[in-house]
């Protein structure tokens, strides 16, 4: 009995694992000579598929450009599409099943910093290259990610200095929805704020998600600050918001400075609630250039929607795949670490000017700029960094550009 | 110390305004309604909807998302509960899965995505409710600070908790509901149409519910989740002032509402919430049924 149990067990272990191999196998073999396969990994379904839904339209836009110009080196791009349904464990097994099943070399996609994070051990223990087109907290130094959104550095190095010079405002009252990105940007934002020689008052938070901002405006109303400094996120934006302004709250005297508040917060509040605030970002819709106007004009015509707005991350998620383009014909192989090599350096005019991937920590350089938003919902860019800014994911732990802790060599852990 | 006190007192409006529907349903028809929050948020989309396709004001939607929110909640009478009487637990299960539907309904806006038609209001995103200028305008009088918005929820609160004092105690039907609360089987016996009453107090409770999502429409975001939240606050007021007591749930309302307001202002929300939970626990070890309550069924 005890026989027949083990040897069936071993019958189906092998048949188990031949099953496992065997599409993957076939797949490899069947993959035709003329075109390259790449993921795309978002959430279409769940609670973060609206935005996230926009971000795999730009993968899918910006590689359709590309084939329509020719391909990568002779060869079509063959996107595989791939649902996180806003669950990282789905993340997870769905990268999975790119990397080992489909055998991309390459995955554009997630969002969320739990997302990526989720996916992050399938990355560095096969060796395959993960493109992250959303601005995060930083602190994060892989060989197998290149990180194209912006972070904290990024957002708030020329922000903090304008609001102190600019605004004349020196007394910041910080406050943040509690979970990883805006507790490292309210991090950023302290050392910020003393080396300009401002102050903050206070510094708080509410949970994520959280609706009832009474006491907290009124904490703000009486604190004495000047200026308040928002990384508050999602839904609980919109209520931060118009209770600020139903206790009479104004942003002439008193200006809402925010680093996440996108143009979708901003028409989900009713941009009359938000008219004077300002958000910093490296990208706007507003941007009143050629080139994104331009971009705007083809986003919306390859969604079919003509009020679609895009946003910073969804601009990254666009030209990410045009830096993997150049990195590949640079590297002329599609391996991971081909690609690796190639994109260090790489240079590219997005839609919001010129971009690089920093050969160190695989970050992009990016320009800070301030937008104040008007009363029809869109922002006006007033305020613009020179030239793109170095990325540093570890400024809150006192990394500057001529001290990096993340390097070609890993993440110098000792300086933690 | 006055503003303090009107944080107090627009927390506790909006607790009350959650919990007078659900004191209702729980109280006189022993249902543990997971679903009121999704008829609050019903009458929160309601307003949106009104406002966006027929040009509602505030005024205009917040009959018309009773009146909604009332048609659902009889229907959910009809379809689930009834069949439930006496289930406590489940009516716990099955309202939940009610919640979950109506959530969906308004994500897939009624199923239409599927067929590549969207609907301006509905769907998975964020909304909201335009509210007049003036009622947004803080005024100052003698001093102290009136915010118009707030205030407006606490007049709308006072109307509907007086109007739901009358009908309960002053109205014959009011007579039937209180006798129902007490003993289901001996109002049957004389003579109380036991199922047509408990539809129309479920029906009553549901349009209050209503009513408070398109009040917290103003101020908060609309969102299909938005429910989720509010019934776990209406619950503990329930539980706290006594199954099926008007005044328990009033005065609940408040103290949770004061004390809320009073902690969050001088220290912090996270503070104030934790503190809040703490109080619930306290008084329920105290007096498990609530602060008010009397021999129910």
């Amino acid at each position: 009995m005890s026989n027949n149990r083990r040897n069936f067990l071993k019958q189906s272990a092998a048949f188990g694992a031949a099953a496992a191999l065997g599409p993957g196998l076939w797949a490899s073999a069947a993959k035709a000579d003329s075109e390259i396969e790449v993921g795309v990994l978002f959430s279409l379904t769940g609670g973060l598929s609206i935005v996230e839904r926009s971000l795999a339209d730009a993968t899918l836009m910006a590689i359709a450009e590309i084939n329509a110009a020719g391909g990568v080196m002779g060869k079509m791009l063959k996107p595989i599409l791939e649902d996180g349904a806003s669950d990282t464990r789905t993340f997870n097994e769905r990268a999975s099943k790119l990397v080992l099943r489909d055998q991309v070399p390459t995955v554009f996609g997630c969002y969320t910093s739990a997302s990526r994070k989720a996916v992050l051990p399938i990355f560095e223990r096969r060796n395959n290259m993960l493109f992250y087109p959303t601005y995060y907290e930083g602190f994060e130094c892989s060989k197998n990610v290149v990180y194209t959104g912006a972070v904290p550095n990024q957002q708030l190095s020329n922000y903090i200095p304008w609001i102190i010079n600019t605004l004349g405002k020196k007394k910041f009252f910080i406050v943040w929805s509690n979970y990883i990105y805006p507790r490292e940007m309210a991090k950023v934002s302290k050392i910020l704020i003393e080396q300009n020689g401002g102050e903050w008052v206070a510094d708080e938070y509410l949970e994520l998600g959280h609706s009832e901002w009474g006491a907290m405006v009124s904490r703000i109303r009486s604190s004495g600050c000047d200026v308040v400094l928002s990384n508050v996120v999602g839904d609980s934006v919109i209520a931060f918001y118009r209770e600020f302004r139903n206790q009479g709250l104004t942003h002439d005297t008193l200006p809402i400075c925010a680093t996440v508040t996108s143009e979708i917060e901003i028409a989900a509040m009713g941009p009359e609630v938000a008219a004077g605030s300002f958000t910093s970002f490296p990208y706007f819709q507003a941007i009143d250039t050629e080139a994104n106007n331009d971009f705007v004009e083809r986003y919306r015509r390859f969604v079919n929607d003509s009020s679609a707005v895009p946003q910073h991350a969804l601009e990254c998620s666009y030209f990410q795949v045009y830096l993997w383009k150049q990195a590949v014909e640079k590297a002329g192989a599609v391996t991971p670490d081909a690609i690796r090599e190639g994109i260090k350096g790489q240079t590219f005019d997005a839609p919001n000017g010129k971009v690089t991937v920093d050969p160190e920590n695989l970050h992009t350089y990016l320009t800070p700029r301030i937008a104040q938003w008007g009363a029809d919902g869109q922002g006006q860019i007033i305020d613009e960094y020179p030239e793109p800014i170095k990325p540093l994911p570890y400024v809150a732990y006192g990394e500057t550009d001529d001290d990096l802790f993340c390097t070609g060599a890993g993440l110098d852990s000792s300086r933690l | 110390m006055f503003e303090v006190l009107f944080i107090g007192l627009s927390l506790t409006s909006v607790l009350l305004l959650i919990a007078l529907g659900l004191s209702i349903t729980y109280g006189a028809m022993g249902v543990i309604n997971m679903a009121h929050g999704e008829l609050v948020m019903i009458g929160a989309y309601t307003a949106v909807l009104a406002g966006i396709h027929l040009g509602f004001n505030i005024y205009l939607s917040l009959p018309l998302a009773f009146v909604v929110a009332a048609l659902v909640g009889l229907l959910i009478e009809r379809v689930v509960i009834r069949r439930l009487y006496g289930r406590i637990i489940d009516t716990l299960l099955a309202t939940w899965g009610v919640a979950i539907i109506l959530q969906q309904l308004i994500r897939l806006e009624f199923g239409l995505s599927f067929f590549g038609i969207s609907i301006a209001g509905l769907g998975p995103g964020l909304q909201n409710m335009r509210v007049p200028t003036y009622m947004m305008q803080p005024y100052d009088i003698m001093g102290f600070t009136i915010q118009p918005y707030r205030s407006f929820i606490i007049l709308v609160t006072v109307l509907l908790t007086a109007l739901t004092w009358y009908l309960l105690y002053r109205t014959p039907i009011g007579v039937h509901i209180r006798a129902i609360m007490r003993n289901p089987q001996m109002a049957a016996a004389c003579g109380i149409d036991v199922r047509r009453v408990s539809a129309l107090t479920f029906a009553y409770g549901s349009g209050l519910a209503g009513v408070a999502g398109v009040l917290l429409a103003g101020f908060r975001t609309v969102m299909p989740e938005m429910g989720a939240t509010v019934v776990v606050d209406g619950f503990l007021v329930v539980v706290v002032g006594g199954v099926g007591s008007l005044l328990g749930t009033i005065l609940s309302s408040a103290l949770l509402g004061q004390i809320n307001g009073v902690v969050s202002v001088f220290s912090n929300d996270i503070i104030a919430r934790a503190v809040v939970f703490g109080v619930v626990i306290a008084i329920i070890l105290w007096r498990p049924r609530g602060l008010f309550a009397f021999k129910s069924r």
